[in-house]
């Protein structure tokens, strides 16, 4: 690519302490299992702009997603009413690099459980 | 005021009783994220939708609150299981005061 | 010279090539990557072809000695020249080119012969790489493999054309399903193609799942193809399997254009594939790689190669396999005369054009291997002298057949080299620190661990500047030692340099045609000669 350097590459970790913080007011500071959440993304998002990513997480209450490489590492929240089929939600996000992409649940019994990936964002060009 | 804001939503017409509905929804908006410059150097100010409803004959079925990180153009794609016949009815919020909603009914049998 | 080339010939016949003892209840016969070559080509395999994280050392990531040893291949015999580089110049004297429609044709009609309802699977990168290819958007090659009787295709190149020749060929012109279960549009998340076909052949149902190059938007243009969205979707894939054995399927085939460490990955996530048929990443290998029961098949590309595979399927499963990787020796292999008629068509309005001589080459033009080929080294210093450049940028495509020494260059290697959509030459300023980002950029996406990270392609070409590479460091770490090669000075990060290069795949790129930029050069040069590239220093381990 000619021209598009600037969304690449940001020092990597530069934002993560802002998205501790993050959690930690979310979860009130509770510990955060692993189990029972499922969030997915491209591996390489297609366009650093709009990447769709899609969160589960079974007898959720809440789903806070964050983008931990991001200036700003807030996305949003998911709040499940009692007509949710499922603790399903799907959305398209902007991301500044490459980065984690986290989301933490809250379960219904006040426990919390957290998922990350990396999604890279790339210049792209060049292939087979 | 916001311009050209667009709902667009996606739900069956038809379900039978206890099956999952799959809804697409999306609004056409420039989520200006407060984080860009204009030509001049000066920051463009913050306009987002910041939050998005969606209920069933006054039944709550997905509440978002949504940041600047979401994409131009926002996205939601979730499942809503209903007891009976009715309508949903979709709300975003404009951080400049606007409401915006859509309607959408189905048969269940 | 001749009489050794005499020598190999006699010692192989079409009969021995195309020997096979048929098996079970159901071929397979896989074409994939031809890159729009009709014609027999020279095409030499990689020296350099490193594997990282779990393919470190295995297969397709052996070359030379190591892949000789592998697979019990001779010294010197027809199977090192058409898998292995060592001594391909001599060897390829010996042996002559390879590929062609006119013979793929005798061999799928003799394996038709047998097994009249063989399935041909198209593995995609079919429709771009040559000149009628590109003068005729794609439709020189649509005719030809609607002729050859093919079943089924995958895709990768052919979007390049961009989405409405795409879609007037899927709709129009082309006689069998365009697949591609990991394609959506890209607004309301929703499949845009066909995900598979279920074949009924030999009393069993055969589905063959069709998945096409992930990274399209991110490795070529997104702009020419804009509603669509790709990626490798483990989960949509094994919903898709899924459906194709509720649906009765006994055996599962996915046609992929992943790249061989993506299917290689894919196999061991994805459970209930029988075959993955690979594409993209050119590899070819004598014989299936096992992952779980998960046979992988790569079969070259530029037409070298056609795969045969006889499944016996029964009860719903895969009993037995048998195997072979058919070398398409085009002075061993008979033409079909159908095939080579329909060819000199579609070549026929471009005949004049293609054969000009521009110049000659004393050395073996090359492209393919992980870093510089003779063939970008070639257009790297075309790039940097006729558009005054301080630096050359020439992507890692892995297309491209090779020139032998003592050749002419024709038009037509020139656009064997080059052809595609978005050609123009641009010419830019960027600092070094603009270039390392690249220079990193580009190695992530050949070197990252995880081969759902990579792209595929090999590391950008680099004319006019020195590097040392270390690809087992992290992302952003890899790149040291930027050398301005005029001088010998480092590269500095705040330092502004003009920068050549082709390929871009932003929008509203400006310069010449890259082929114009190497025609004008080779023809101001006469003849030309390229020296190994002692420029990269690679750092393993
Ligand atoms: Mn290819
Ligand atoms: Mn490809």
């Amino acid at each position: 690519g000619a021209t598009a350097f600037a969304a690449a590459m940001l020092p990597f970790g530069a934002y993560a302490a802002l998205s501790d913080d993050a959690i930690a007011e979310f979860t009130g500071g509770a510990e955060v299992g692993s189990e029972g959440i499922t969030l997915t993304a491209p591996e390489i998002a297609e366009n650093g702009n709009t990447v769709p990513i899609e969160v589960e997480a079974p007898g959720a209450v809440s789903i806070m997603v964050l983008a931990a490489g991001n200036p700003n590492p807030d996305v949003g929240t998911f709040n499940f009413g009692p007509l949710a089929a499922r603790q399903y939600a799907s959305t398209r996000i902007r991301l500044a690099g490459t980065q984690d992409v986290i989301a933490v649940a809250k379960m219904q019994d006040g426990s919390f459980v957290q998922a990350s990936t990396e999604v890279k964002v790339t210049i792209g060009g060049c292939g087979g | 005021m916001a311009e050209g804001v667009k709902p667009r939503v996606r739900v069956p017409k038809e379900a039978s009783v206890g099956e999952a509905i799959l809804i697409k929804t999306l609004i056409s908006h420039q989520m200006e994220s407060g984080q860009r410059k204009d030509d001049a150097g000066n920051t463009i100010p913050r306009s987002i939708i910041n939050r998005f409803t969606v209920d069933f004959e006054g039944e709550n079925v997905i509440d978002v609150t949504l940041e600047p990180a979401i994409s131009t153009n926002p996205y939601f794609e979730f499942e809503a299981t209903v007891p009976t016949s009715g309508t949903f009815v979709f709300t975003w919020y404009d951080d400049d005061g606007d409401v915006y909603t859509d309607e959408q009914s189905i048969t269940v049998s | 010279g001749t009489w050794s080339r005499a020598a190999a010939q006699q010692a192989m016949t079409q009969d021995d090539l195309l020997s096979f003892e048929t098996t079970g209840n159901v071929t397979l016969i896989h074409i994939t990557d031809i890159h729009a070559q009709l014609v027999p080509v020279w095409f030499r395999e990689p020296e350099i072809n490193l594997g990282v994280g779990a393919a470190e050392g295995q297969p397709p990531h052996l070359t030379g000695k190591e892949f000789l040893q592998r697979y019990g291949i001779e010294t010197g015999s027809a199977a090192q020249y058409a898998l292995s580089y060592p001594d391909f110049t001599a060897l390829a004297r010996s042996y002559g080119r390879m590929g062609g429609a006119d013979r793929i044709a005798t061999i799928v009609k003799s394996i038709r012969a047998e097994r009249p309802d063989a399935l041909l699977l198209d593995g995609g990168d079919t429709w771009q790489g040559s000149l009628t290819a590109l003068r005729t958007d794609g439709r020189d090659m649509v005719e030809v493999f609607n002729a050859l009787g093919t079943d089924a295709m995958t895709s990768h190149w052919e979007f390049t054309l961009g989405i409405d020749r795409v879609t007037e060929i899927v709709e129009n012109e082309l006689n069998f399903p365009f697949l591609g279960a990991n394609i959506f549009d890209a607004e309301w998340n929703e499949p845009a193609y066909e995900p598979y076909v279920i074949f009924e052949r030999g009393g069993a149902r055969i589905a063959v799942i069709g998945q096409a190059f992930p990274y399209m938007p991110i490795a070529n243009p997104g702009y020419m193809f804009p509603d669509l969205s790709f990626g490798v979707r483990d989960e949509r894939m094994a919903e898709v399997v899924r459906e194709a054995r509720d649906e009765g399927a006994d055996a599962v085939v996915l046609l992929s254009h992943n790249g061989f460490d993506v299917d290689r990955k894919m196999a061991a996530r994805v459970p209930g594939i029988d075959v993955i048929l690979t594409g993209h990443t050119h590899d070819a290998l004598p014989e299936p790689l096992l992952v779980g029961k998960t046979h992988l098949i790569a079969s070259g590309s530029h037409g070298k190669f056609v795969s045969r595979l006889d499944l016996d399927v029964r009860d719903g499963e895969v009993k037995a396999v048998r195997h072979k990787l058919i070398p398409v020796f085009s002075d061993v292999i008979a033409a079909d005369p159908e095939m080579t008629a329909l060819v000199e068509a579609q070549r026929g309005p471009f005949k004049g054009e293609l054969s000009e001589v521009i110049g000659r080459t004393e050395s073996l033009l090359y492209r393919r291997g992980n870093f510089n080929g003779t063939w970008d080294d070639l257009i790297c210093d075309a790039l940097l002298q006729e558009r005054e450049a301080d630096i050359a940028l020439s992507p890692g495509f892995r297309w491209g057949a090779s020139v032998l020494p003592g050749q002419d260059i024709t038009r037509e290697d020139i656009f064997n080299a080059t052809a595609m959509t978005y050609p123009e030459a641009y010419r830019t300023e960027m600092t070094g620190e603009q270039l390392h980002i690249i220079m990193e950029d580009v190695a992530d996406n050949l070197f990252h661990p995880d081969p759902y990270y990579q792209q595929g392609g090999d590391m950008v070409r680099v004319g006019g500047m020195g590097y040392r590479i270390d690809i087992g460091r992290p992302a952003g770490s890899r790149i040291s030692e930027m050398t301005m090669l005029s001088t010998g000075e480092a590269v500095e990060p705040s330092r502004t340099y003009v920068v050549a290069g082709w390929a871009s795949v932003n929008p509203e790129v400006e310069g010449p045609p890259i082929w114009d930029v190497v025609e004008s050069y080779v023809a101001r040069e006469g003849t030309v000669s390229i020296s190994p590239n002692q420029n990269v220093q690679v750092v393993t381990g």
